[in-house]
């Protein structure tokens, strides 16, 4: 199989998934004996071509153009649907990055081609490739495969696949071949400002050896408290699921998931939370995880080591009483 | 196509309807779809945050705001909430078999069925929680020839032109702005959604949702991909529950991570 990958970069800088997605479409080629491209999009963007060669890929193809400086969803969309259709891969792989689902639906269509987007795994089975994703927000599974002919469109989630899997090219360096793409600037029409963060970053979860994080089970402001005292004894951090900062009850920078950080401490303790995909993919490589949530099909227990079935307002103060009586 | 220039603001905004967040999910023998028989729906939680933004900015410029849907027969309740918010009509595409079409499938579909309404904003959520393709904003844009955003945490319309704020990961924002008419999928926590008034409810009654029966818009329908089986994932890791009265599973809990998982 012929596989493109297309990978993504911000002011010469690696979105880091592009590696996850390289280890992933290396695997696959390997399984069905094909070939892979890795593309790079931009401008100034050579020293990153030069980079990615270095990994084990039949070539890199690298495209510049002063109107791809800045992303925007017309010129990545018209100059990538210019390089597929000369390149003619069977598929299309892109790590599932908020720019790339920005724009990759778009780019599929303006090739009359659907996307398998978001995918966490996929299968080789009898020279088909399926591909699996999650539904129901990460309570049930299903596997896609493509109707129609190549090419076939389909991205990966952050962490899905190792990055550190992908290997290195045998013999030096794949080559490095320059394609033009033909872009006008009344083609597009947005026009990109500058990138800013909020607010400094005033805790760094990344750091906390032990997190106590809480979601919508918590159910109003007033019982955070409780989970503060609670953090208090066992040393670690407060933290949230989207949805609590969205409503304002914790500040932005407490945030885990996709939106927010994402962290590895030695124990995250979850509180009400579900475990959507978006919030199991910031935490989902803590080393040991416990959570209590009423609902026993909640998707968070597939990442946890322990669970309660229960009401955490039942649990929580069992649980300061617990600690207590060990102070 | 009609160009909005401080006059009066025609918003569509898609909205889903999707089993309630707490149903007990079965999945029906095959694994094609989940057993619909007795479960609740719920309008899908990422489109009321589009829904509100509609109705922020009918309110501010001016307009009208017509709130679109596809799905069975139970949808129109989806829409029925939205005039009772505050959209003025409604739009439902009628189709029974709607959750076996693809991301393209469906898109086409609504491009087809709203293509004369020239709409100068149209505005989607940012995925649904139940397939969460993610997908139909930007599908819509494309079919419809607009420009787009995703993913937006303000909207600002300053001389005819749209100023957006976009949310880029890790903390990251970005202002950009787009000619109108355009396509935004929203970010969810952008607003707080309105809460339906009484006389919202009553007011709703009055409101027209046009029905169009999707085999009638004559797509033809040629699937990119289909769903070969839905299923509950095998896990990865072996949770070992804890049960009991609360005292105990707290004292069992913490003594587990003390000397089992020494994390404590």
């Amino acid at each position: 199989m012929k596989i493109l990958l297309i990978t993504e970069q911000r002011e010469g800088k690696w979105n880091k998934v592009s590696f996850e997605t390289l280890a992933a479409a290396q695997q696959i080629v390997q399984q069905t004996k094909g070939s892979l491209t890795a593309v790079v999009i931009g401008k100034d963007v050579a020293p990153l071509a030069d980079e990615i060669a270095t990994f084990e890929l039949n070539e890199v193809l690298l495209v510049e153009h002063g109107l791809l400086e800045k992303y925007t969803p017309d010129g990545f969309s018209l100059a990538l649907r210019q390089v597929i259709e000369s390149a003619k891969p069977d598929l299309v792989l892109l790590p599932h990055t908020y720019q790339i689902r920005d724009f990759a639906p778009k780019l599929a269509a303006s090739l009359g081609k659907g996307m398998i987007g978001d995918c966490i795994h996929y299968r080789y089975e009898n020279n088909k490739l399926i591909f699996v994703r999650q539904m129901f927000q990460g309570r049930t599974n299903a596997d896609v495969v493509f109707a129609g002919d190549a090419p076939w469109i389909a991205t990966f989630q952050a962490s899905a696949f190792r990055a550190d899997l992908a290997t290195k090219h045998a013999s030096g360096k794949a080559p490095l071949n320059s394609v033009s793409v033909d872009l006008k600037p009344e083609q597009i029409r947005t026009k990109p400002l500058e990138l800013f963060r909020e607010a400094k970053q005033a805790v760094d979860l990344t750091q906390a050896p032990i997190l106590i994080s809480i979601g919508r089970g918590i159910k109003a402001p007033e019982n955070i408290p409780m989970v503060e005292k609670l953090a208090k004894l066992l040393g670690g951090e407060i933290c949230a699921s989207r949805p609590i900062c969205d409503e304002g009850w914790l500040p932005m920078d407490r945030q885990i998931g996709s939106s927010g950080q994402t962290v590895a401490p030695k124990l995250y303790l979850a509180l009400g939370i579900s475990g959507a995909i978006q919030h199991v993919v910031g935490m989902k490589g803590s080393r040991t995880v416990a959570a209590i949530n009423k609902d026993q099909n909640a998707p968070i227990f597939e990442v946890a080591d322990y669970g309660i079935v229960g009401d955490l307002f039942e649990v929580v103060p069992a649980l300061i009483e617990e600690l207590k009586k060990a102070h | 196509m009609a160009v909005f220039a401080g006059g009066l603001l025609k918003i569509g905004v898609c909205v889903k309807q999707v089993p309630a967040k707490d149903a007990p999910l079965a999945i029906v023998e095959g694994g094609a779809w989940i057993r619909e028989s007795d479960i609740g729906f719920e309008t899908n939680e990422p489109d009321s945050f589009a829904l509100e933004e509609s109705l922020r900015l009918k309110e501010k410029h001016g307009g009208e705001v017509v709130a679109i849907s596809m799905g069975p027969e139970r949808a129109k309740q989806t829409i029925k909430e939205a005039l009772a918010k505050g959209a003025d009509r409604g739009i439902h595409i009628a189709d029974d078999q709607f959750f076996k079409l693809d991301p393209l499938s469906s898109a086409r579909s609504i491009a087809f069925a709203i293509k004369d309404e020239k709409f100068d904003l149209l505005l989607t959520g940012l995925q649904s929680d139940d397939q969460g393709f993610g997908q139909t904003g930007v599908l819509l844009a494309e079919l419809l020839g607009l420009p787009h955003a995703t993913i937006i945490m303000h909207i600002d319309i300053v001389e005819g032109h749209l100023k957006l704020k976009r949310e880029l990961e890790a903390g990251w924002f970005q202002w950009v702005e787009l000619p109108l008419p355009a396509v935004l999928s929203i970010q969810s926590g952008i607003n707080k959604p309105r809460y339906a008034t009484l006389k919202g409810i009553m007011a709703a009654k009055k409101k027209q949702i046009a029905t169009v029966n999707r085999a009638s818009l004559g797509i033809v329908d040629a699937p990119t991909q289909c769903i070969e089986r839905i299923y509950i994932p095998q896990k990865t890791k072996k949770t070992e529950f804890i049960t009991g009265q609360p005292k105990e599973v707290a004292a069992k809990l913490i003594e587990k991570l003390k000397h089992e998982a020494r994390v404590l």
